[in-house]
């Protein structure tokens, strides 16, 4: 990258949401965050925790009730009028009235590029995600996963400084969402582009990032953050791996230190490892 | 559905639009060409066997006998009247139609014209507008087609105009999220998003739009309008007790808005081939 900075810095963060009379809700607390360039990093916390508020700050979707956020030495406000942005959100959010190729060729058409420069790179990244076959498709004829995917090449396509990927793969099922986790380093590994990543899924988060961000809910703030040491490329049998479950267990008790396991337990996800991790009591 | 889902890396899958076999078309609409034809037989055969009087129900024979002898007759001309009818009908269903489309425009981008219009729109909607058709006449005149036609504006206005407005505002929020993170225009968005969204809305009012076209002509001709339009010939074949140019007349209408209705889903057809109503790998 450029500059020798970081690719994100946020300082002092809050958000408070104040719906007329209502409660006050402080969504984010005190967020201090510097994301370098290249990294992948996780937001965790359970429902409610603010991960996807801080990630739509970062991405200038909303703005922060108080603090800085710098992205690429910028104000996030000119870094998204900058297109350094790509977007990824739970649902792929494609355009049903648009081919494969017309949704990945969007950003480009917005952003004035020549069709000829358009289909060329629509290309280069339809082969990035596996589906040059399906150019021709429209999307209600591809499955999820394959969605996605399109999502995932549309967001990449103008090459974004920073990939901001709001729950992507949380609606997929667990063998299609274990493929993607390969598919998203593989492609990380080639772009070398910074991915910001919402989750709430712990082995997803470890199996992927750089460093996993574990933060508690109301107000959201971050209580830890986890150094994931585990060696590249990562790949099935890292899934397997003594450190990868001693990485798990790690982030799964600073969640539970934060409050996160404790108090919500009606995120499924988290429900879940709480019964594993009980069981392993046990036995 | 099936037949949309393919593997994760699989073949591509046929592309969507290829119509059926001319066989299974056939196969389609039999049972319901044998049903027409037995109503009509048994219509035929009941009025003989039961020696109705034709003032009470003239024979499907005899109404097309009465359809052939006045055609281009002097008193109960059928031809011109229902070009006469169809001009008022298109005419109005074409300024109704626009008109609806910029006030949906008009209430979905800004805020006071929504709060300014929509109100109004809705109550003059409740008013039963048909018992106007008298003063309609006399505004524009009672013999002048133009006043026939401003009736059937006036029914074709709000179904498109409520209809188109659900379309522009009833965006998939993210879908505006991303157009956002392209740092795209408002403009942009109506373009890209907002439009082809209402397109479906836009169609589904136009299937009601046309026939209500026919509606408003027809009954606005019912109290006052030039000798050779439907709705006269309608009040006045009944009046002299010529039921089977009633039929006759009756039948003509009900033929022009079956082709409006076919016109219309041609058109869908062409323009939004995507849209899940249309998918024939659905059928």
């Amino acid at each position: 990258m450029s500059s020798p900075g970081p690719v994100v810095r946020l300082a002092g963060v809050d958000k408070i949401f104040a719906r007329g009379d209502g409660p006050v809700t402080a969504a984010l607390e005190a967020i201090d965050l510097e994301i370098a360039a290249g990294e992948f990093i996780s937001l965790i916390g359970p429902s409610g925790c603010g991960k996807s508020t801080l990630l739509r700050v970062i991405g200038d979707l909303t703005d922060p009730s108080a603090g800085d956020v710098v992205v690429n030495g910028k104000p996030a406000r000119r870094a998204r009028l900058d297109r350094d942005y790509g977007m990824v959100f739970q649902a792929p959010v494609l355009m049903d009235w648009r081919t494969v190729q017309g949704n990945v060729e969007l950003p480009l058409e917005v952003m004035g590029w020549a069709p000829a420069r358009r289909r060329e790179r629509t290309r280069e990244m339809l082969e990035l995600v596996e589906l040059a076959d399906f150019v021709g498709h429209h999307p209600y004829q591809l499955s999820g996963g394959m969605q996605q995917r399109v999502a995932i090449a549309r967001a990449l396509a103008f090459e974004p400084a920073i990939l901001l990927m709001d729950e992507p793969f949380g609606a997929l099922d667990e063998m299609t969402r274990e493929r993607m986790n390969s598919e998203v380093l593989r492609i990380w590994e080639r772009t070398g582009t910074t991915i910001v990543f919402v989750t709430h899924s712990i082995p997803e988060a470890v199996f992927l990032s750089t460093r996993v961000v574990v933060m508690s809910p109301r107000p959201g703030r971050i209580t830890r953050i986890v150094e994931v040491d585990l060696p590249r490329p990562r790949d099935e049998p890292t899934r397997e791996s003594r450190r990868y479950f001693e990485l798990i267990t790690e982030v799964r008790e600073a969640l539970r230190a934060g409050g996160g396991l404790a108090t919500e337990l009606d995120d499924p996800s988290i429900a879940s490892d709480e019964r594993t991790l009980a069981e392993g009591a046990v036995g | 559905m099936s037949a949309a889902v393919g593997g994760l890396r699989g073949r591509p899958l046929p592309s969507a639009g290829r119509r059926p076999g001319w066989r299974a078309r056939v196969g389609y609409y039999l049972p319901a060409i044998v049903v027409f034809v037995g109503v009509i037989a048994l219509w035929e055969y009941t009025v003989g066997a039961l020696a109705l009087k034709a003032f009470i129900l003239p024979k499907p024979s005899a109404i097309v006998t009465a359809l052939q002898v006045n055609w281009m007759s002097e008193r109960f001309a059928l031809e011109p009247s229902l070009r006469a009818t169809l001009l008022e009908a298109i005419v109005g269903l074409a300024l109704g139609t626009i008109a609806g489309v910029i006030v949906a425009f008009a209430t979905s981008r800004w805020v006071t014209a929504r709060s300014v219009l929509l109100p109004i729109a809705i109550a003059a909607n409740a008013i039963p507008i048909i018992a106007f058709a008298p003063l309609v006449n006399t505004w524009f005149g009672i013999l002048a087609w133009q006043s026939k036609a401003i009736m059937a504006a006036v029914l074709v206005f709000f179904p498109v105009m409520a209809n188109v407005t659900r379309g522009l505002v009833q965006v998939e929020p993210a879908a505006v999220e991303l157009m956002r993170s392209y740092a795209a225009s408002e403009w942009t968005i109506l373009r890209k998003v907002r439009i082809p969204n209402a397109l479906p809305f836009f169609f589904t009012a136009m299937k009601i739009a046309t026939t209500l076209s026919l509606i408003g002509a027809i009954v606005g001709e019912y109290f006052g309008g030039a000798s050779y339009v439907l709705g006269r010939i309608i009040v006045q074949s009944a009046s002299a007790l010529r039921f089977d140019i009633t039929w006759a007349a009756i039948l003509l209408a009900a033929a022009a808005g079956i082709a409006f209705y076919l016109a219309t889903v041609a058109v869908e057809r062409l323009v939004i081939p995507w849209h899940a109503s249309l998918r024939s790998s659905e059928r």
